[in-house]
């Protein structure tokens, strides 16, 4: 009310400063406010510290690094452990760093995530629009499935593996991936296709549209945001396992993360902590951009696959 | 399809075929891998397989073995102190940094963002990079000396008696970022007006969110519940890397065990009985939670 009154009472069209209205504007040093920001800072001093000493650590070299303390800040920048990590690290006999290690994890995840997404999104459809009696119950065993530890159900996945002969191999492990993908994928696709409105679904039937007609022509399209968000979740979850890689893959189709560890962890040799810090952070590289390009998104998707809905 | 619909057909094999076909990769996940795979296991913990499977069934022997091994005990021992205190320290310090966030901050996005990074790191690059931080020859502690405190000890990693705390530090960075997401997004559901009565009554800020909000983020809270300890049952990479379960076995947990015995020891029957035990802690809390959750929602729908 005061704010219409002001406008309209001064023609000249020039605003004027309103009178006192709405809350009393805080004052910036209040002592709430310095409690707030003091621990939100403080808080992010601890989640940023590592980051900054990984980042540090990497660009020292060896000397320096005996010398120093690991929060300072380089003397003398150095790239040359980035080189050495990517391209020279030893596990085992092979010394060709993580460059492989790195294209096994590409090979790996992409055709993981698209396998997986694919599965999902035709189970969500079929869950949400296309019910058939059972359906209901193998959703639940699924969904309980995903809380039993994967140890358990590891060595019957090897056996069947053996026996189609893919234990080894990264079809094998994609396979692997696709499987416990499935539960939270196939949760969110489902979510994501009963909340749209069923009407579009009738037309479409009314229309004669079949079940992949629909799927393609009318829910594919109208999906794009929970395929970007499911895609970001499966590429970073793949991406950093280490269990499935280790159990499902021989030593020279170890993803990434494996390869890591044993690059970092092996007993052999002098260590080389900036070598390890470069190694270290190469690794996380692709889920960070993929974290920090997509920002909100991801947070849509942990908070749509951890709370249901 | 149309035809089928109709009342008197009684063919219900073939009613909506398309949809049974396309669901064919769930079932059979749903089916052979998750229910055939856990019946399976579960049956071969009560044979004596050593490097193959085999049926030849020796009751809780197996099991009787587990409790026995020293090994295990420990493991159990850590799970427990890493699991109860990891559950503790993520809950408060997520619903902390909810609540600070939601005071209509300034930055929320930037304080997000921090906050929620390393939950898109792998344990992994998580356990590495603790490790290195906690090396005693060049990390904080030999920082803290450095500065003239000489006598300055933190070591966890290479103390047998502490080095699960060293873990818990490197899983709380990890995970509680997450913890705080769900707690914002609980605290952000929760209606204005709740808040608005509460400062008419004159209840005091912290009175409101100890009696009123956090009854009231129930639903939450057990949903975090389940994730993070259904999390903390699984845990592994972040042990492998921390500290591979040493200084000897003193961080070993569940999971490490298990992998050991089915895949390095030949002791495939040890490995079953202890993944199945993994199972049963699982169950014990998962069970109630969703009785709750699906009784709950039958009645409502």
């Amino acid at each position: 009310m005061a704010n219409t009154f002001t406008i309209t009472a001064d023609p000249s069209g020039t605003r004027l400063q309103p009178g006192p209205q709405g809350a009393r504007p805080r004052k910036v040093l209040s002592p709430r406010n310095i409690i707030v920001y003091g621990t939100l800072t403080v808080a992010a001093l601890y989640y940023l510290v590592p980051l900054y000493v990984m980042v540090v650590t990497s660009l020292k070299g060896m000397p320096e690094i005996r010398l120093g303390n690991i929060f300072s800040p380089p003397m003398e920048i150095t790239f040359e452990p980035w080189v050495k990590a990517w391209a020279q690290a030893c596990t085992g006999l092979n010394c060709d760093g993580l460059s492989r290690g790195f294209w096994n994890s590409v090979q790996i995840t992409v055709p993981s995530v698209l396998l997986s997404i694919a599965i999902a999104s035709v189970n969500g459809y079929a869950l949400a629009n296309w019910r058939f009696k059972g359906s209901e119950i193998f959703f639940t065993i699924l969904i309980v499935g995903a809380f039993i530890p994967y140890q358990v159900m590891i060595y019957p996945i090897v056996i069947v593996l053996r026996e189609i002969g893919l234990y080894g191999t990264l079809y094998g492990l994609i396979l692997v991936h696709s499987i416990f993908g499935m539960p939270i994928q196939t949760l969110l696709f489902r979510n994501y296709f009963v909340s749209l409105p069923e009407e579009l679904f009738k037309a479409a039937r009314i229309d004669g549209a079949g079940f992949w007609q629909i799927y393609f022509r009318i829910m594919l399209p109208m999906s794009l945001p929970i395929f970007v968000v499911s895609m970001i979740l499966q590429t970073t979850g793949i991406w950093n396992d280490f269990l499935f890689g280790v159990v499902f893959t021989r030593p020279d189709t170890y993803p990434m993360t494996v390869q890591l560890n044993n690059i970092v962890n092996s007993v052999q040799g002098v260590k080389e902590y900036n070598v390890n810090m470069a190694a270290t952070l190469l690794t996380g590289a692709v889920p960070l951009i993929v974290y920090f390009v997509s920002g909100r998104l991801f947070v849509r998707g942990i908070a749509a696959g951890a709370v249901k809905g | 399809m149309a035809a089928h619909t109709q009342p008197g057909r009684p063919n219900q094999l073939f009613r909506n075929l398309n949809s049974k076909v396309a669901s064919i990769p769930m079932i059979l996940t749903a089916v052979v891998i998750f229910l055939g795979g856990t019946i399976w296991t579960v049956t071969y913990s009560f044979t004596n397989s050593r490097l193959l499977p085999r049926l030849s069934f020796v009751g809780l022997d197996q099991y009787e073995r587990l409790w026995d091994t020293p090994r295990w005990v420990v493991s159990i021992q850590n799970l427990a102190t890493y699991g109860c205190l990891s559950l503790i320290f993520s809950l408060t310090i997520g619903f902390i940094l909810a609540a600070l966030m939601d005071q209509k901050i300034r930055f929320e996005n930037t304080f997000r963002t921090i906050f929620l990074y390393p939950f898109a790191l792998s344990f992994i690059v998580t356990g590495l990079v603790w490790q290195w931080i906690l090396n005693p020859e060049f990390g904080v502690q030999s920082v803290v000396r450095s500065l003239g405190w000489t006598s300055f000890t933190f070591d966890p990693l290479y103390n047998s008696d502490i080095v699960i705390y060293g873990i818990l530090l490197a899983a709380l960075w990890q995970g509680t970022g997450l913890v705080m997401c769900l707690m914002l997004a609980g605290l952000r559901g929760i209606d204005e007006d709740i808040w608005k009565a509460a400062r008419v009554d004159g209840i005091p800020m912290w009175k409101t969110y100890l009696f009123i909000i956090i009854p009231m983020m129930r639903p939450v809270f057990i949903t975090t519940l389940v994730l993070i300890t259904s999390g903390i049952v699984r845990v592994y990479d972040l042990v492998v890397a921390q500290t591979s379960g040493g200084p000897g076995i003193s961080s070993d947990v569940p999971a490490k065990y298990v992998y050991d015995y089915m895949f390095f020891a030949q002791n495939l029957g040890q490995g079953f009985a202890a993944s199945s035990m993994m199972l049963l802690t699982v169950a014990i809390i998962i069970v109630p939670w969703a009785y709750l959750e699906f009784g709950g929602r039958k009645r409502r729908g």
